[in-house]
């Protein structure tokens, strides 16, 4: 069974084809990067998958359950979590509250206007353990807006970890990180366990050929190569698209 | 237990140390104020800022803490004094009439919840606009059931447990009773996990979604909760008047309570109840004594506006800790 299988999928914007036909098979437990250069159709892919986009056509399935057609907050209940491009996190609340919040989007009780959100200790020591996990348990009660930029990447991948998801999609995790920070992060996805796969964008080469184990390149909208490192990096097509003729 | 809020930045509701202490205050001086008040002219008004308060608690939950501006929640409140008063014109008892009057608005609040979270943001405020114009000319218009301008009279006032409310003391406390239980309800509401998804739903709803919220539903049912409070403010209202005619409907009521929350500090708790306060009593008071009330009124909004944009409650609370910040021994700038 595959973990990840998209099939044909297509979507339009007005008269512009933004994804042609793409076919991805993703195994469980799998690191897989995508890679394309800008306008590649990476992150609508990537927004189809997830479920913020409707294709117009081709279906999406996760562990063999169908997933075309449903809201995102139904896949993040069947074990799909996301980190986004541009951070996308609750500046006026803690570190804390932000990692509570995601624990409690796939929890009965986010629904309950009588109990006291604070007092719920096993809520609480969960977003704990996931911020030690990224190293930020020391800063678990400080305001998200009075953090760094890696930081708060690491809150993202965080909040994406406390939901204990089958697969992980990372949009450009190292966007915009210090070469540091990108380090610390490195280190943080080569840390999740095997049960969890990894489907991720980023344009950053060095850290990302590391990371993934099999590759596939987007160019208009078409995934053009795939492949195991060394067959990615040496093939012609990927060459033409990074280098030029 | 573990505060998740931000340290230090939650405490717009009670701003203080010995907070409470300091609520405790606040109940002794409600519960003792028709004593120290000097007639039942000014208890009367603190009924109004009572009821009004609970009216702009019903707002805030959607303002604040939803960010869903209502301009049309006038038209809702309407609903639940035109039942009471027709119910009771049709021959049921108090308990029916007010039982019916929060059914019948919690139903049409979800009605108007459905039309209205089509669109959020100004697509959400000039849906509710619209459709509290429709009640409010159906009020006008639908003689037969409303009396049209003319309104609909109560002839009394209800005596629950024989006490009876007709004079301005007992209703003040029957007030005050509906208040406390409105403003106890909206703390707990704000502060459990529904009321943090409600806030995640304000602050990005996208990436709420993606976490597994229902980001409609949510909101669906804070507007039933916004209902629920804006129907107590209803009964209260028909009661104290006991009248009911459509300029209670009208844009202005809408937009005046709208104001009281944004005045007082959308998001707290205590916001709305100081921003009622400031209303009612400008309305009441200094309109005895300034014939361009309305001018100054208007000057106070822009004051606030101005120095305080985050509304007075928690503008005071900026101000406070500006004012006990570390200083230097030169230039008074804050210490490192």
């Amino acid at each position: 069974m595959t973990a990840l299988a998209v099939r044909d999928l297509e979507k339009s914007f007005g008269g512009l084809r933004v994804t042609r036909a793409v076919n991805l098979a993703v195994a469980p437990g799998e690191r897989r990067l995508i890679i394309g250069p800008n306008g590649a159709g990476k992150t609508t892919l990537f927004n189809l998958i997830c479920g913020e986009f409707r294709p117009d056509g081709g279906s999406i399935s996760l562990f063999g359950a169908e997933l075309t057609g449903l809201a995102s907050r139904r896949r993040a209940h069947m074990g799909l979590s996301r980190t986004y491009q541009i951070i996308t996190l609750f500046p006026k609340d803690t570190l804390l509250r932000n990692v509570v919040l995601s624990l409690l989007g796939l929890d009965k009780r986010r629904w309950n206007p009588l109990i006291r959100l604070d007092a719920q200790h096993d809520l609480v020591d969960k977003a704990r353990a996931a911020l030690a996990r990224v190293d930020l348990a020391h800063l678990a009660m400080r305001p998200l807006s009075e953090t760094s930029y890696g930081e708060r990447r690491r809150v993202e991948i965080a909040m994406a970890l406390a939901q204990s998801p089958r697969l992980l999609m990372l949009d450009e995790p190292f966007a915009g990180l210090s070469i540091d920070e990108r380090r610390d992060v490195q280190k943080l996805l080569a840390g999740i366990p095997r049960d969890v796969t990894i489907v991720m964008i980023e344009h950053d080469m060095d850290v990302a050929l590391e990371f993934a184990e099999r590759i596939s390149v987007m160019h208009f909208g078409e995934i053009v190569v795939e492949g195991t490192r060394a067959e990615v990096v040496n093939h012609p097509r990927t060459k033409e698209i990074y280098l030029g003729d | 237990m573990t505060d998740l809020a931000v340290p230090g930045k939650s405490a717009a509701v009670v701003w203080f140390t010995g907070r409470r202490a300091a609520l405790g205050l606040a109940l002794l001086a409600l519960a003792l104020l028709p004593l120290w008040m000097p007639g039942s002219y000014y208890v009367n008004i603190a009924s109004q800022i009572l009821f009004y308060a609970v009216f702009a608690l019903a707002i805030d939950v959607l303002l604040g803490y939803g960010g869903l501006v209502s301009l049309g929640h006038a038209g809702v409140f309407g609903i639940t004094c035109y039942t009471v008063a027709v119910a009771l014109g049709a021959g049921y008892g108090h308990v029916a009439a007010i039982l019916l009057g929060i059914g019948v608005t919690l139903a049409g609040m979800a009605v108007y919840a459905v039309v209205a979270l089509r669109a959020t943001g100004i697509g959400f405020l000039m849906i509710t606009l619209a459709l509290g114009q429709i009640l409010w000319g159906l009020a006008y218009r639908w003689i037969s059931v409303t009396n049209g301008d003319n309104g609909l009279s109560l002839a009394s006032r209800p005596a629950p447990f024989g006490l009876s409310l007709a004079s301005a003391n007992a209703f003040y406390y029957a007030t005050l009773v509906v208040f406390l239980l409105s403003l106890a309800l909206a703390a707990v509401f704000v502060h459990s996990p529904f009321g943090a998804a409600l806030r995640g739903t304000r602050d990005q709803p996208a990436r709420m979604n993606a976490l597994g919220f229902n980001v409609f539903l949510v909101r669906f049912l804070a507007c039933l909760f916004s209902g629920l409070l804006t129907a107590l403010a209803g009964i209260l209202f028909v009661y104290y008047n006991q009248f009911i005619s459509p300029q209670a409907l009208a844009l202005t009521a809408s937009a005046e309570v709208v104001l009281m929350v944004i005045s007082g500090g959308a998001g707290t708790l205590l916001g709305p109840i100081v921003g009622a306060a400031l209303v009612v009593i400008m309305k009441n008071v200094a309109s005895a004594y300034i014939v361009r009330w309305n001018f100054l009124l208007g000057a106070i909004f822009v004051a606030i506006v101005v120095f305080v944009p985050e509304g007075l409650v928690p503008g005071s609370v900026r101000l406070w800790r500006w004012a006990r910040r570390p200083r230097g021994k030169s230039g008074g700038k804050a210490a490192p």
